[in-house]
């Protein structure tokens, strides 16, 4: 009896003391699926880094919006001159470092010269490749002159690969991240989580929370008990949508289902026999049926593509006519390519669940006109050093998302090897086009050039499902870039 | 003991009886798969995905709406094929290591063979067939050259420890002196004699072969998609428990059932076969 009225009591005060820790609640931990190599957004393409330090750690002059928009980040405002090749860039005055220096024109261009120099790291040169000088006029103010003119510039500058960092700092970014945001960078436990606290020296709004912890989980499962157990907050791009349904139905969370810029393709090898015929390629995405692979792979989240642009892109033009699910048009068409009986090949899965569901149901599905695929399973590192680097591949499964990416259609190197000369003179017509309209036009002759020449089989665009719980407010449904922006976040009751 | 004596005390073993019930049970499903399942495991209906245990799907299906009764049926094809190959390799490297050793005793090539096979055995046996997946690409053969590797020193021992007495028996000396060399009489007089525990060992050994090729499997370094394997039926279905928990139950099963069954027989069998045993 008396142990019982001690564990009551010991449990009346756990509550209290929970309940008081619920009260002051200014943290949070939230999941992420993988690690980041380092802590450099300056110098590697890991959509990790970004996903922890975007927004929250480093700001660029422009920076994205929740919903894809570009709006002003560092650079209050910004004038262009008339004839579209000198940006001015009107600094905000009396930002602040974590480090305490403060954030000065020179820095500006410490960053752009950093970024486009002759051995930059940095993963996105293309990105900084029209700019011909980047000046100082004074501390607020920097000159930046292109090239030509550049429509998509302001566009560019928003990414986290151009964000602003000082040469104070530069040294050691990788491990002790230096950047102007709202929160400072606190610990990296390697192999577990990464934590930020709040910048008090902040030059806009405070953020409501006080710190952020974030969590490595890569593993479907541990990421499910995480969330049940109440251990993380939120999970950003959850790993497995098969198990959306049931915190759907769990008053205590909120599942967000917003868009990604992950175009889900199944990448051809233009240059391997027998895909070198358009007929072939044409055949294989006929024989695709993209609703089975969405409803089988994501258990319904995503929305199909018939090229390689996301549907949400104002420019999106609906191109999944142009190879219906039709398995008997997909075998006249390999009879008349000379592959009546069909023809053998391989298809290689990186370890995302779309990539190893997906392919399983491809492989049926292409078995059905006469394929047959030999599927193996791959870790990335030897997908990117096989498919990626090493073009040994038939077929494989990937989603590219990057935003704009139309232009890797251009690059004959590229892992899926479309070499066509007039689409390559379209894409460079195109960064250098300025009017919105023309843009627009190009934008959508590009997607139907590479959605007629059926490249690759497009798929799906991939959905972006967060779990989080139903008390905290803020998180980004959708995904304009690499992001968990934590500024707008906090906890309501 | 006689053979009709032999047969009687085997089905007096209730060991034996249920350990090989078991896993006939699995044998006819895998030898019947080869000509009919209920389904093709092959050909996916996204629409029927996830449905419970009925009467039309007797298992239910999986998430790509895939019978799982049929594919339990492939999938001992496949567990049995691997593990017999596997146990194979082990006894048809094994053996001739192990008598070799014997008849050598104490010479070179004991040590040698004797240390080499320490060397194997000092790896945990999963990590060799991870390391030999990884290296050379995950394939059913890998699979099978890996548990069939780590299973060389197993026999290699147990031919040895049980070669070596035997060596300093009478008729063995009579077969020297009648002149017959140490590979006839390795062959001829030692092998005959070892052969029972061999089966008992080889029994215990495909068990095992069964359980590393559904954990290699599971991992993902065993046979792959679309052969069906249960391995891998339970890596599937780990983040659908929840919601569809038959997916695990019934692979998961089928490795214990067989997986028991045969070391109920292989039990029973040594019962049966050991002289150590049977003598006392």
């Amino acid at each position: 009896m008396n142990s019982i009225r001690k564990s009551a009591a010991a449990f009346a005060l756990l509550a209290l003391a929970a309940g008081g820790a619920w009260a002051a609640k200014a943290d949070v931990t939230i999941g992420i699926q993988l690690e980041p190599p380092h802590l450099d957004p300056t110098s590697a393409a890991a959509g990790a880094i970004d996903q922890v330090l975007y927004s929250n750690v480093f700001e660029g002059l422009t920076r994205f919006g929740p919903d894809g928009s570009v709006g002003p980040g560092l650079a209050e405002s910004w004038e262009i001159s008339a004839d579209g090749t000198a940006y001015t860039f009107n600094l905000r005055p009396s930002v602040k470092f974590h480090d305490g220096t403060d954030l000065e024109a020179t820095d500006v261009v410490f960053s752009l010269d950093r970024a486009r120099s002759e051995d930059s790291q940095n993963a996105q040169k293309a990105l900084f490749s029209g700019i011909k000088s980047v000046e100082a006029i004074d501390p607020t103010t920097v000159v930046v002159t292109l090239n030509s003119p550049q429509g998509n510039f302001l566009f560019n500058m928003a990414w986290g690969d151009a964000v602003i960092v000082a040469p104070e700092s530069i040294d050691d970014i990788k491990n002790n991240p230096v950047g102007t945001g709202a929160f400072r960078f606190s610990e990296w436990k390697r192999g577990d989580s990464i934590t930020i606290v709040r910048n008090a020296d902040y030059w806009g709004a405070a953020p409501a929370l006080e710190q952020a912890t974030f969590k490595f989980i890569s593993e479907p499962t541990a990421a499910f008990s995480a969330m049940m157990a109440g251990d993380i907050d939120a999970f950003y791009s959850y790993p497995a949508p098969e198990n959306l349904v049931q915190f759907e139905a769990d008053p205590r969370f909120t599942v967000l289902a917003g868009n990604t810029e992950g175009e889900t393709i199944l990448a051809i090898n233009n240059k391997m026999e027998p895909f070198g015929d358009v007929r072939v390629r044409k055949a294989v995405s006929m024989a695709i049926d993209r609703q089975a692979i969405i409803d089988g792979a994501m258990f319904g989240y995503g929305t199909p593509i018939g090229t390689h642009f996301a549907p949400h892109h104002p420019d999106y033009v609906d191109l999944t006519g142009n190879a219906p699910h039709d398995p008997e048009a997909a075998k006249a068409l390999l009879a008349e390519a000379g592959y009546p009986d069909g023809f053998e090949t391989t298809l290689k899965l990186p370890p995302p669940s779309y990539a190893r569901r997906g392919g399983e149901i491809i492989a049926a599905q292409l078995r059905e006109v006469g394929i047959e695929t030999e599927i193996s399973n791959l870790e990335w590192a030897q997908w990117l050093e096989q498919v990626f680097r090493g073009y040994d591949y038939g077929l494989t499964i990937v989603s590219h998302t990057e935003p704009m990416d139309i232009g890797i259609y251009a690059r004959p190197k590229y892992y899926f090897q479309y070499d066509n000369p007039e689409f390559q003179e379209l894409i460079s017509a195109l960064s250098v086009e300025n009017d919105p309209a023309q843009r627009s036009a190009m934008l959508k002759d590009a997607q139907r050039t590479i959605s007629e020449d059926y490249v690759n089989g497009f798929l799906f665009q991939l959905a972006l499902t967060s779990v989080v719980d139903a008390r905290l407010s803020g998180i980004w449904p959708d995904a304009p870039t690499q992001a968990v922006d934590l500024t707008g976040v906090s906890w309501t009751e | 003991m006689t053979e009709e004596g032999l047969l009687r005390a085997a089905l007096r073993s209730r060991n034996l009886v249920v350990g090989h019930l078991l896993a006939a049970a699995f044998a006819i499903g895998a030898v019947l798969s080869l000509f009919w399942t209920p389904y093709d495991v092959t050909e996916l209906t996204i629409a029927t995905r996830l449905q419970a245990p009925s009467a039309i799907h007797w298992f239910g299906t999986d998430h790509f709406g895939r019978d799982i009764l049929s594919m339990i049926m492939v999938g001992a094809q496949t567990s049995i094929a691997v593990a017999i190959v596997a146990v194979g390799i082990g006894m048809g490297i094994g053996v001739p290591l192990g008598l070799a050793a014997a008849a050598r005793r104490g010479h070179l090539l004991d040590e040698t063979i004797m240390r080499g096979n320490d060397l194997v055995f000092a790896f945990p046996s999963l990590l060799i067939a991870i390391m030999i997946t990884t290296v050379f690409g995950p394939s059913a053969l890998n699979a099978i050259i890996a548990i069939g590797i780590f299973n060389i020193p197993v026999f290699a021992r147990l031919t040895r420890g049980a070669a070596l007495p035997l060596w300093t028996r009478d008729y063995i000396l009579s077969a020297r002196v009648s002149g017959k060399g140490p590979v006839r009489i390795s062959v001829e007089h030692i092998l005959p004699n070892v052969t029972n525990l061999l089966i008992v060992q080889g029994t215990i050994q495909f068990s095992l072969g069964i359980l590393a090729e559904a954990a290699l499997s599971y991992v993902g370094l065993g046979v792959q998609p679309p052969t069906p394997s249960w391995g891998r039926m339970l890596a599937d279905s780990q983040t659908l428990i929840a919601i569809a928990p038959h997916m695990a139950m019934f692979p998961g099963f089928a490795i214990l059932l067989t997986v028991l069954g045969l070391n109920l027989a292989g039990d029973g069998l040594r019962d049966l076969l050991d002289p150590r045993i049977r003598n006392a």
